[in-house]
């Protein structure tokens, strides 16, 4: 077994995003395929699963108790980083990015590499739209807001009755739950399920695909190892916007 | 190398598809994920252990891969009764329920809950960081004796899973005897600590844990060596099982089966791979071999 303990990492730069939503940027580069992520560890408090949004950096929303004690770290401060971890989108051809709220994380390197032609960005507000300056030069981007702040207004999902998902040969997909659903619904009805690739997030406990915590129904797939990517059409019949577990392997709907 | 002829077996009450289990701990939070697990070619699962109370277990770090193996402290995370349900997708199925307690009454309750769900049971008095479970009761044969007692009265299989963290492992497995166990299991992790020079402390969250995968495959077989000589009931050896060769070693050391757990990092397939290396029609019956080193 290779061993892979923490790597320590210092944190060089801090940026707000969104008022929920900050990069932290560390002295540390880790070759990576978009997609996958990294086991983060705040010395002290916990160890949680985080997309990297660049081969030096992850951005990441205020949820719980890992990612409060994130937010309040400093220049300067270490953390550890273990990985990268899980497979990554796997893109060629025509890529069409369906992004919400701090979803749009993982998909952000892939657009930034030129591999994604449209994306569709969604969030709650104007102000929680992630990456839209950067995203608006690295390809076409249409945007939704919840609260019609900016671009249309409604759902994300509503874009993609904008396009012709069957146009596409990839359509990589991160966001909320719900929204995750309800595309993979929509590319099911068009025939093209296979098509998605949906990024998906589950509680972990350990990253390598050994402790079970991340496993979907139901198939059992390991969402740290077999994904955190699946394709749509493995996914139509899972717990996906149903229910999710919790650290004692509960089930909690969603 | 020594190849076996196969076909199910029976080990300590419990009907398997062949000498494979899949460890307690690992890949075993759901019904979903036991049922793989068996499709891959596995001969029983044993689930991840289930307590009293819901627990989430202990802060992370939470697992580490390290030389040779993988150094854990999950804190014995656990739906509690809620398991019964995931249980509904491998009903019929050789499923082993790994419990723990703090106390005899505790098992036996946790065990009650499962009497038509399971195959059969492993109590777990050897997890070696959680704090008034596991080996906290596991290195005292007399609390040994008690649990398996009460657990035995049920009149199901009853597995007995010890620590090698003890002076004298047979002590404790003539005291699962004792209690009633059809079985011993050997070994749980080795209590072990990394420090993350990097961040200058220990790299689990919990300080401490248990040293799993090739790295305790010597002490494992010591341990299953030395309770052959000292039980009657069949001896389950697990520690550090990654392949075929493994596993004959360890039924030479007196197992009748082996449990295996970490190896599944490398190989989700391992029970698979290592049946396709064990197992052939002109192979020799497996009895031949189970304890034949002590000859």
């Amino acid at each position: 077994m290779r061993e892979q303990m923490p790597m320590g990492a210092r944190i060089t730069r801090i940026t707000e995003e969104s008022p929920s939503i900050r990069t932290f940027t560390f002295d540390l580069a880790i070759p990576f395929t978009p997609g996958q992520f990294v086991m983060v560890w705040v010395p002290g408090v916990d160890e949680v699963p985080m997309a990297l949004s660049a081969e030096n950096a992850i951005t990441v929303q205020r949820v719980g108790e890992a990612t409060a004690a994130l937010f309040n770290l400093a220049v300067g401060d270490q953390i550890g980083i273990r990985g990268p971890f899980g497979n990554g989108f796997a893109v060629t051809g025509r890529t069409l990015a369906v992004g919400g709220g701090v979803g749009v994380a993982p998909l952000y390197p892939l657009a930034a590499a030129g591999s994604v032609e449209i994306f569709l960005l969604g969030a709650r507000t104007a102000a929680d739209l992630l990456f839209a300056d950067r995203l608006g030069e690295a390809c076409t981007l249409v945007t939704a807001t919840d609260d019609g702040s900016a671009g249309h207004h409604g759902f994300v999902t509503h874009l993609l009755e904008r396009v012709d998902p069957v146009d596409f040969d990839h359509i990589c997909v991160c966001g909320p739950e719900g929204m995750m659903r309800a595309v993979l619904s929509i590319l099911d009805r068009e025939g093209c399920a296979e098509r998605g690739q949906f990024a998906l997030h589950r509680y972990m406990k350990c990253g390598i695909g050994i402790c079970g915590s991340c496993c979907i129904d139901p198939d059992g797939l390991r969402v740290c190892r077999d994904g955190p990517v699946f394709t749509g059409d493995r996914l139509l019949a899972s717990e996906l916007g149903r229910y999710t577990r919790d650290a004692s392997g509960r089930r909690k709907p969603l | 190398m020594v190849t076996l002829k196969p076909g199910p077996v029976t080990v300590g009450g419990v009907d398997l598809g062949n000498h494979l289990l899949l460890a307690a701990g690992v890949l075993g939070t759901t019904g979903a994920s036991l049922a793989r697990i068996l499709d891959t070619g596995a001969g029983g699962v044993v689930t991840k252990s289930i307590g009293p109370v819901p627990k989430e277990g202990h802060a992370g770090p939470c697992v580490v891969t390290v030389d040779g193996g993988v150094l854990n402290a999950m804190g014995l995370p656990n739906p509690s009764s809620e398991f019964v349900q995931e249980l509904d997708r491998v009903r019929g199925r050789p499923v082993v329920v790994s419990i723990f307690g703090g106390t005899p009454e505790e098992f036996s309750t946790v065990a009650g809950w499962f009497t038509q769900a399971a195959a059969g049971f492993e109590l777990n008095v050897s997890c070696p960081h959680a704090e008034g479970y596991g080996a906290a009761l596991g290195s005292d044969p007399a609390m040994i004796e008690a649990c398996t007692r009460a657990v035995s009265r049920l009149d199901l299989p009853t597995w007995v899973k010890l620590t090698p963290n003890v002076t004298d492992i047979a002590a404790c497995g003539r005291a699962a005897e004792r209690g009633g166990a059809t079985a011993i299991v050997a070994i749980n992790t080795v209590r072990a600590m990394r420090i993350s020079t990097a961040l200058r402390r220990p790299v689990l969250g919990n300080r401490f844990g248990g040293l799993s995968g090739p790295a305790i495959f010597p002490i494992a077989v010591r341990c299953v060596y030395d309770l052959y000589e000292a039980c009657s009931v069949p001896i389950v050896g697990c520690g550090g099982v990654a392949s075929a060769d493994n596993v004959v070693e360890m039924m030479m050391a007196g197992a009748s089966a082996v449990e295996i757990g970490s190896a599944v990092q490398g190989d989700v397939g391992i029970f698979g791979t290592i049946a396709a290396d064990l197992y052939s029609p002109d192979g020799i019956e497996p009895q031949e071999i189970v304890g034949c080193a002590h000859a």
